[in-house]
């Protein structure tokens, strides 16, 4: 089999912070193929951006730092290079797409100003070349009138349209790995789905992989071909979209798909939301067991003993239960 | 939570209400600050005013080519006329021609101070709003200590202590347009350093810094190309009013006689000599005075215009 294009190993990335070790990466293991979707789902907290930014080495150090694990990039360890080395990567190699379109953008620039930037930074062209690449860009993620547009300042598009600026930023030195966190999550629902339907679009014409990070469900259902749950800092299940939603087993994950909302056919009503009990517990100096233990209905004396290792059930399918 | 989303929801194209309203195209937040600094009159009229006065001093020479040193004992101490618009001095030098070779120095001088104020000020806040830990601590310690320092005894001190220095070093006007220059600006820095240290601890916390950082920006462009744009706005304002404050202190150094020699006319010189004479000769003193005035006076209303129009919370 063909080596992954990104192996995430073991991975811990822990904080130090006046009360104690955080542990908000504590052992995730993951893996990205060439063009495929991979959603990383769980409820706020659990870590998934700090594994994004971990993957981009992005994580202030100190508090920040890696306790243990690789973070394998076609085979090649990130985590020992330096900010010179990860600067080669970004973008060109890995690229990336935070929660806020409103504020990533720099108010004193106009987009084309700044997608320019990130050509000229990773290729080899004058500023005009650079500007010409950017107009493109703004007219593949379908913004209109793009020539226009490039002279644009941020504080002139809307949400929805700074998601794409970003996206084209992303995607201006076509990157093998798109990660995208929670990118949707600060738009409102119509414009969501565009944004969702765009990236599903410039994957197909770029071929690049994603890594889908959000805390909804149904986003994951819709786009991905592949999905990791993660819980308080650990990966506790993983498996393909069909096998994730039919056969769902880790009580964590059953609990996410039954918390799903769901528009009830007959009525057009909304079914009753079955929501988790309880929230993700602190992750600083976590007590031993199963981390999901407080809030499971399933709970045993047995998995407060010991950490449930990931173990494989069926093909591509793995849980870290004991049950 | 945001849920399923159906797929009727999924527009065929980006709908056109989606598209920003646009009234008057391209407006970048430098456009956007000068259109509310346009709406503060007093800041307009003032600045104004102040190109008048510098094209005055600049121009001046060329309108009015009197000499500033020809004396002339026949028409010593005289009032306004029609051949000294300004009036006279002691020895019968004329006015006009002085002040506006004074106020060539004055102004330099102010705006040469606040371009160091302002270096420093930027160099020393950014180091410390970029580097946590000791480093901060260290130039905020060093920056706190300047301002507990009693500014007008240490300037008249430095002064006192290198003006021969200087003078040896860089000829009698250069070494003292250098070495006033240097001591207020590097006696004015402090307040800048505090803003740009307190914008850059939170700009650097920005989502576009972090933005520009994965995308592959260095730390020196992030710093130069992100950050420093976006801090701009209260720095100009303190620059703005360094000028008008580096103008009364070298006014006043010339007044105590540790500016400029005597025999290069300052405002604050042409005040100091004066003031022996504020009973025989009031004209000599009101118009050095009232330049010196005008100047501190419309620059201040400048900076109240300027942070109003450059207000960071706005620009953001
Ligand atoms: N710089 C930091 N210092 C201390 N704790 C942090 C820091 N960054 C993240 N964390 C902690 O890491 C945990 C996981 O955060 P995050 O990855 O943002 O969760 P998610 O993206 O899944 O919502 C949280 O408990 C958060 O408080
Ligand atoms: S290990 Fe135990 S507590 Fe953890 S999810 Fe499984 S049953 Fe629940
Ligand atoms: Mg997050």
């Amino acid at each position: 089999m063909a080596e992954p294009l990104l192996d995430i190993r073991d991975l811990k990335t822990w904080f130090k912070t006046d009360d104690g070790m955080v542990r908000a990466v504590d052992g995730v293991s993951l893996h990205i193929d060439r063009g495929e979707t991979l959603g990383v789902v769980g409820e706020s907290g659990c870590g998934k951006t700090v594994t994004a930014r971990s993957v981009l080495k992005l994580i202030d150090m100190p508090p920040g730092r890696f306790e243990a694990g690789q973070i394998l990039w076609q085979g090649r360890d990130l985590i020992p290079l330096d900010e010179t080395e990860m600067n080669k990567i970004r973008a060109r190699e890995i690229a990336i797409i935070f929660q806020e379109p409103m504020t990533s953008l720099n108010p004193v620039y106009t987009v084309g100003d700044q997608i320019a930037e990130v050509i000229e930074l990773h290729q080899k062209l004058s500023r005009k070349q650079a500007m010409v690449g950017a107009a493109d860009m703004l007219k593949l993620v379908n913004i209109p009138n793009p020539q226009r547009r490039v002279h644009d300042y941020p504080h002139q598009f809307s949400g929805g349209m700074r998601q794409r600026v970003m996206i084209a930023m992303a995607l201006s030195c076509q990157p093998k790995l798109l990660i995208a966190d929670e990118p949707t999550t600060a738009l409102d629902v119509t414009i969501q789905a565009q944004i969702l339907e765009l990236m599903q679009e410039m994957k197909e014409r770029f071929g690049m992989a994603i890594m889908l990070i959000t805390h909804a469900m149904g986003v994951v259902a819709e786009t991905t071909q592949r999905v990791v749950v993660m819980y308080a800092g650990k990966v506790v299940e993983e498996a393909s979209v069909e096998a994730l939603f039919g056969d769902p087993r880790h009580p964590y994950t059953q609990g996410l798909i039954r918390s799903i909302p769901r528009v009830d056919r007959s009525a057009g009503r909304q079914a009753r939301l079955e929501s988790i009990p309880g929230s993700v517990p602190s992750l600083l100096d976590p007590p031993p067991g199963c981390r999901f233990a407080s809030r499971c209905r399933y709970v045993m004396p047995a998995c407060t003993q010991a950490i449930p290792p990931l173990k494989e059930v069926a093909p591509g399918h793995k849980v870290a239960c004991i049950l | 939570m945001a849920g399923l989303t159906p797929a009727s929801l999924t527009a065929d194209a980006p709908a056109p209400a989606v598209a920003a309203p646009r009234k008057n195209r391209p407006t970048s937040p430098w456009q956007e600050a000068w259109r509310r600094f346009r709406r503060h009159r007093l800041a307009v009229a003032s600045g104004v005013v102040l190109l008048l006065l510098i094209a005055a001093v600049t121009l001046g020479p060329f309108i009015w080519p009197v000499a500033i040193n020809e004396i002339d004992f026949t028409a010593k101490l005289q009032g306004p006329s029609w051949a000294h618009p300004l009036g006279t001095d002691d020895l019968g030098q004329d006015l006009l021609a002085r002040l506006i070779y004074g106020g060539r120095i004055s102004l330099a001088v102010g705006l040469a101070a606040m371009v160091v104020a302002v270096v420093v000020g930027v160099v020393v806040g950014a180091l410390a709003g970029m580097s946590a830990g000791w480093v901060d601590a260290a130039l905020m310690w060093l920056t706190d200590l300047f301002l507990a320092l009693p500014l007008l005894p240490l300037l008249l001190l430095l002064m006192y202590l290198f003006r021969d220095h200087f003078k040896r070093l860089f000829g009698v006007e250069g070494g003292a347009f250098i070495l006033i220059v240097v001591v207020i600006g590097g006696l004015r820095w402090m307040q800048v350093a505090r803003l740009v240290r307190a914008q850059f601890l939170s700009l650097r916390e920005k989502e576009f810094v972090e933005a520009a950082r994965a995308l592959g920006a260095s730390k020196l462009r992030l710093v130069v190309g992100h950050i420093l744009p976006n801090a701009l706005g209260p720095v100009i304002v303190a620059g703005t009013i360094d000028v008008a404050a580096a103008i009364i202190a070298e006014s006043t150094l010339s007044f105590l006689g540790l500016g400029f020699p005597s025999d290069i006319p300052t405002w604050g010189s042409v005040l100091r000599d004066a003031k022996d004479y504020l009973d025989i000769a009031p004209h000599w003193a009101l118009f050095p005075g009232a330049a010196i005035f005008l100047a501190v006076i419309t620059i201040n209303f400048m900076g109240d215009g300027l942070r109003d129009a450059l207000d960071p919370r706005r620009v953001l």
